[in-house]
Formats: structure tokens, C-alpha cells, sequence
């Protein structure tokens, strides 16, 4: 019920940002541009237009994530709103999980519009609405997910440019880690391998969510990867928001 | 009676500076506030009054001490269920009206709809806020914040209302009425702490005080304790005689025009000044005996302090 309460509060707070609608607009610019680019290009053209729609949704819903995420908690301890709310029986966490769930609802009605414009290009070329693309926008806006989380993490203890940076530091070490894998592979045992290993374990491995190319190309994805990786970012999301509940809690609030 | 508030060697250090230096702010601090009583937190600027508001409402964490509302730790949020707080210089949502301000506090303590719109139009009533009920909060003038501030401490019906510079930034008639709905919490039962500037509204309506310098307790205790009803000086306004006539007896303060403002600091001395503006013909304009006042009171350990 609280939780709900400040998610709403929070929906309604987002959905006023100028940013967002700027955002969406880049997006849905971007994936109505896709048809241009696959005149342009050749190749398979619906599979340009599936490729250039899936990373447009994806980078601008990182983009609205981070850049209205980071802010949301700072502007709370900035304007002072949230002396009235935590002198109300509320736990930190509750006001915490909140602010989440009011980003994740904007992000997913965010999603939500821009996968409609996405599949209607789509639908115009092949007359045939696929499962599979709405699969890959699944686990795009889980990533969202965790990305939200990630920019609550930072907000909750810094300044929303400096929390924007090291959001966006963690969505490129997520897409860059998987390389690590492969200089695991490579490495002979001993102290450097346990230590790449190591760091493998900790970084986020952004990778998992991506299954784009799979579904773009019309490549087999065998069935445990789809459980893998939604367990894989239900767990970080978990992770990422306890630590911020942490931090939080911690906090003075002068 | 049982206490609504127990504060016992409260301590809190912040570090500040670029090469952080710890400052004392709270050297710990020890009262109580019982319940029904209306408490006045008197201090001059800095002395740790909102921290120790703060401390009370979890939104800082003290670094020794504890603290209770209404018999449970502060740490708590349970213990804030009966608990109404207004901020100093309130901020809220400005996108919001007072109207959806409300509805979304009402939902932070569980109330369900038909409760939660009956609270709402008593609240707006209260302050004075049901034309401008639905206009966004961004449009309030200072004033009207602070009413919709009071209006949202009040929406769980609170036990014990927390008002931190309720009166500052008020226009006369808003301190009145404000004064006025302080003064129904206590006919209601309601325990009140407050802090603020305005010394002889705290006067008006404390039933005890407690003064805070440099983050200690100086002086604590019941008005009537405090403020003893001893007169002080005769203030004695004369016209028509020049001030050197009342050499002996009294302090001439002020000459406007041909009226002098004297005062007399012994009451034995007070007859023989109005006999003697008698005498040589003179108007007493004005006589009135000064007790001591809260503002006496406070100006007199702030600086000894």
C-alpha cells in the first residue's frame, strides 16, 4: 500500500519529465528511420529494420532509465520532500521500492508505446506480428529493470550527473564484460585466472539479456537461457536494490 | 501522566569542511514532553533545534542517546503512526494540488477511501484551504504552504503534533489562526511541540518550555515557573514637563515632542511621579507595570550562556 502510494507519487512525477518525451521521441525517430536504412542498405531489409528497432528501443529505454532514475532520489533530498514522507511511518526500504516500482511503470509504458510503433513497422513489411520480437523487448526492459535499479543505487547517496556517469559506466562494463569469458578461456590456471574470474563474478554481464541477433537472424535459443537469464536479473535487481536500501538507510538526512 | 516524548543524553556530531572536522551540534540533551501538554523548544539560530527534530524523526542518527514517542523507540517507524509533522519551510510536490497532496499522505498511513475523503474536506476546512483546494501547489503562496503543511501533519489524527517554525512567514491573521487551531489541540487532548522564533506566541500558549544553547538544555520548566510575576519597571508616559523634572526618580527612555517615556524601577517611586506630574501640571499619558516575559527570560540566558 505504501510502496504503491510513493510509486504512484513517482509515475506521476516522471511522466511530467520533459526528457522522457524527448527520449521517446529519438526513439520512435529511430525506429520509423530503420525503414530508410533498409532501403538503403543491402541485405535482408526486415531484418534491418527488426535489428535498428530492438537497439533503438534498447539504448533510449537505458537512456530514460538512467538519466530520470539517477534524479529521482536526489530531487527528494534536494527539495526537501522527503522530510514529510519519512516522518510518516515508512521504512527507508518502502521508500526505496517505491521510487523502483514508480520508474519500472514509466518504463514499461515507455516500452510498451515504443514496441507498438516497432511492431506496426514490422507488421507493414511482413504482415505477421512475431512472438519471438516481443521475447527480445522482454528481456530489453528487463534489463531496464536492473538498470533502474542501478540508477536508484547511485542516486541514493549521489549528485544525478556524477550517478548518470556511473550508470552508464555499468551499462557499458555489462555489454563489455562477456570478453572476460573468453580471456578466461584462454588464460592457463593460477592466481590471474582466479582473479579474472573473480571480477567476471562480480561485474554485471549485461550480455544476458541480450537476444537481438538470435532473434533477428532466426537463430535456435536453447530454452534454459530464457530461465538463466531471468533469474540471473531478478537476482542483481534484488542485489542492486538491497544495497541501496543499505545505503539509505544509513543516511542522515541534514 | 505518561510522557509523549522522552529524550535522554541525546548526542550528534557532524563532520563538516572539506578535511572533515566533527561539530558538536547536540552535547547531549535530556527532557521530556508529557502527553496533552503543549512544549515550546526555544533556542537561537544554530543551537540544534531541528537537529534534535530530526534526531526524534529518525531523519538523522544520533550518535548516542535514545529517544521515545509515544512509548516506543524512535527508530520505530511504528512510533511515528500517531505522530502529525510540519517542517520548517515546508516543501512539497509543487505539480500536486493541496487536494492529491493529501490523498497521497492519507494512503502513507492505510486510511481507506470514504475515511480519507471525510479527513480531507475536514483538514482543507480546518486551514482554510477548500477554494484553493484544487489548484497546484506550486501557486500557494508561503502561507497557504504552511497551512497545507499543517493540513498533511494532521491527516492520521495524530497523538502528538510536531510543528517545527509553524508561525514563521505567517501574516498576522494566518498566526492567529494558526495560534488558534495550536490552542484546540490541547482542548483536544493533542500534545503539541513546537519550536519557534516568536516568543510571545510560545508565551501565549506553552504550558512549559525548554531553551537550547549551543546544543545543551539551559533552562526547562513550566511558564509559570519560568516567568515570575514580579514587576520589573513602571513604564510612565508624561506630557508637558521636561524629563530633568524627574531626576531621582526614574529613567527618562525617550522625549518625542513634550512626551517623555520614563521608567521607574522602584513601585515606591511610582506615586511620587504621579503626584508630581500632578503638581507641576503635567498629563500622565500612560502607566504600565512590566512583569517579566518569556523574551526576558530568553534574551537573559542566551547571553549569559
Amino acid at each position: 500500500m505504501k510502496i504503491g502510494a510513493i510509486a504512484g507519487i513517482t509515475f506521476k512525477e516522471a511522466k511530467r519529465d520533459r526528457i522522457l518525451y524527448l527520449l521517446f521521441f529519438f526513439a520512435a525517430l529511430g525506429i520509423v528511420a530503420s525503414r530508410v536504412l533498409a532501403v538503403l542498405t543491402v541485405g535482408d531489409r526486415v531484418k534491418i529494420i527488426k535489428d535498428v528497432g530492438l537497439a533503438s528501443i534498447s539504448v533510449f529505454g537505458v537512456l530514460m532509465a538512467i538519466l530520470i532514475g539517477t534524479g529521482l532520489v536526489y530531487k527528494e533530498i534536494d527539495k526537501k520532500t522527503i522530510y514529510t514522507l519519512l516522518a510518516k511511518p515508512l521504512y527507508r526500504a518502502e521508500f526505496i521500492l517505491g521510487k523502483f516500482v514508480g520508474l519500472v511503470l514509466t518504463l514499461f509504458v515507455m516500452t510498451a508505446a515504443m514496441t507498438l510503433i516497432f511492431l506496426a513497422i514490422v507488421y507493414a513489411h511482413t504482415l505477421k506480428i512475431e512472438g519471438s520480437l516481443l521475447v527480445a523487448v522482454a528481456y530489453i526492459f528487463l534489463e531496464l529493470v536492473l538498470i533502474t535499479a542501478v540508477a536508484i543505487l547511485f542516486s541514493s547517496f549521489s549528485t544525478p550527473i556524477l550517478s548518470s556517469l556511473f550508470a552508464l559506466a555499468f551499462y557499458l562494463i555489462g555489454h563489455l564484460s562477456w570478453g572476460l569469458e573468453l580471456i578466461i578461456k584462454k588464460m592457463e590456471a593460477g592466481a590471474g585466472k582466479v582473479l579474472v574470474q573473480g571480477l567476471y563474478m562480480i561485474l554485471p554481464d549485461l550480455e544476458n539479456f541480450n537476444f537481438r541477433t538470435e532473434v533477428v537472424h532466426g537463430l535456435p535459443i536453447p530454452p534454459g537461457i530464457y530461465l538463466s537469464s531471468f533469474l540471473y536479473g531478478v537476482c542483481y535487481t534484488a542485489f542492486i536494490l538491497g544495497l541501496a536500501v543499505l545505503i539509505f538507510r544509513r543516511r542522515d538526512f541534514i | 501522566m505518561a510522557d509523549a516524548i522522552r529524550i535522554k543524553n541525546l548526542q550528534k556530531k557532524f563532520r563538516v569542511g572539506f578535511i572533515p572536522k566533527p561539530r558538536e551540534i547536540l552535547k547531549g540533551i535530556t527532557f521530556s514532553v508529557r502527553e496533552g501538554e503543549t512544549f515550546g523548544y526555544l533556542g537561537p539560530n544554530g543551537a540544534g533545534k531541528t537537529t534534535t527534530i530530526k534526531c526524534l524523526l529518525d531523519l538523522i542518527h544520533p550518535d548516542a542517546g535514545t529517544i521515545e514517542i509515544l512509548g516506543r523507540p524512535h527508530s520505530q517507524p511504528r512510533s511515528r503512526e500517531a505522530l502529525g509533522f510540519l517542517p520548517e519551510n515546508p516543501y512539497f510536490y509543487d505539480y500536486l494540488t493541496a487536494r492529491e497532496f493529501l490523498s497521497f499522505t492519507a494512503d502513507l498511513f492505510g486510511l481507506g477511501r470514504a475515511e480519507k475523503d471525510e479527513r480531507i474536506a475536514r483538514l482543507l476546512e480546518l486551514v482554510g484551504l477548500e477554494r484553493a483546494a484544487d489548484l497546484p501547489l506550486r501557486k500557494y503562496s508561503r502561507g497557504m504552504l504552511q497551512r497545507a503543511g499543517l493540513a498533511q501533519a494532521l491527516i492520521n489524527d495524530p497523538k502528538l503534533v510536531v510543528l517545527d517554525e509553524p508561525l514563521g512567514g505567517m501574516d498576522p491573521l494566518g498566526r492567529k489562526e494558526i495560534r488558534d487551531i495550536i490552542v484546540r489541540f490541547k482542548d483536544e487532548g493533542k500534545t503539541v511541540f513546537f519550536t519557534s522564533h516568536i516568543l510571545q506566541d510560545i508565551e501565549m500558549i506553552c504550558d512549559r518550555v525548554a531553551i537550547i544553547v549551543g546544543g545543551r538544555i539551559v533552562k526547562e520548566g513550566g511558564l509559570r515557573d519560568l516567568v515570575s510575576e514580579k514587576v520589573l519597571f513602571t513604564e510612565v508616559t508624561v506630557s508637558g514637563l521636561p524629563p530633568q523634572a524627574f531626576e531621582g526618580l526614574g529613567e527618562s527612555v525617550s522625549a518625542q515632542g513634550d512626551r517623555v517615556l520614563l521608567k521607574v524601577y522602584d513601585e515606591a517611586l511610582v506615586d511620587a511621579v504621579v503626584h508630581l506630574i500632578h503638581d507641576r501640571k503635567g498629563r500622565l499619558i500612560a502607566l504600565s507595570p512590566r512583569t517579566e516575559t518569556l523574551e526576558d527570560i530568553f534574551v537573559d540566558t542566551v547571553t549569559r550562556t
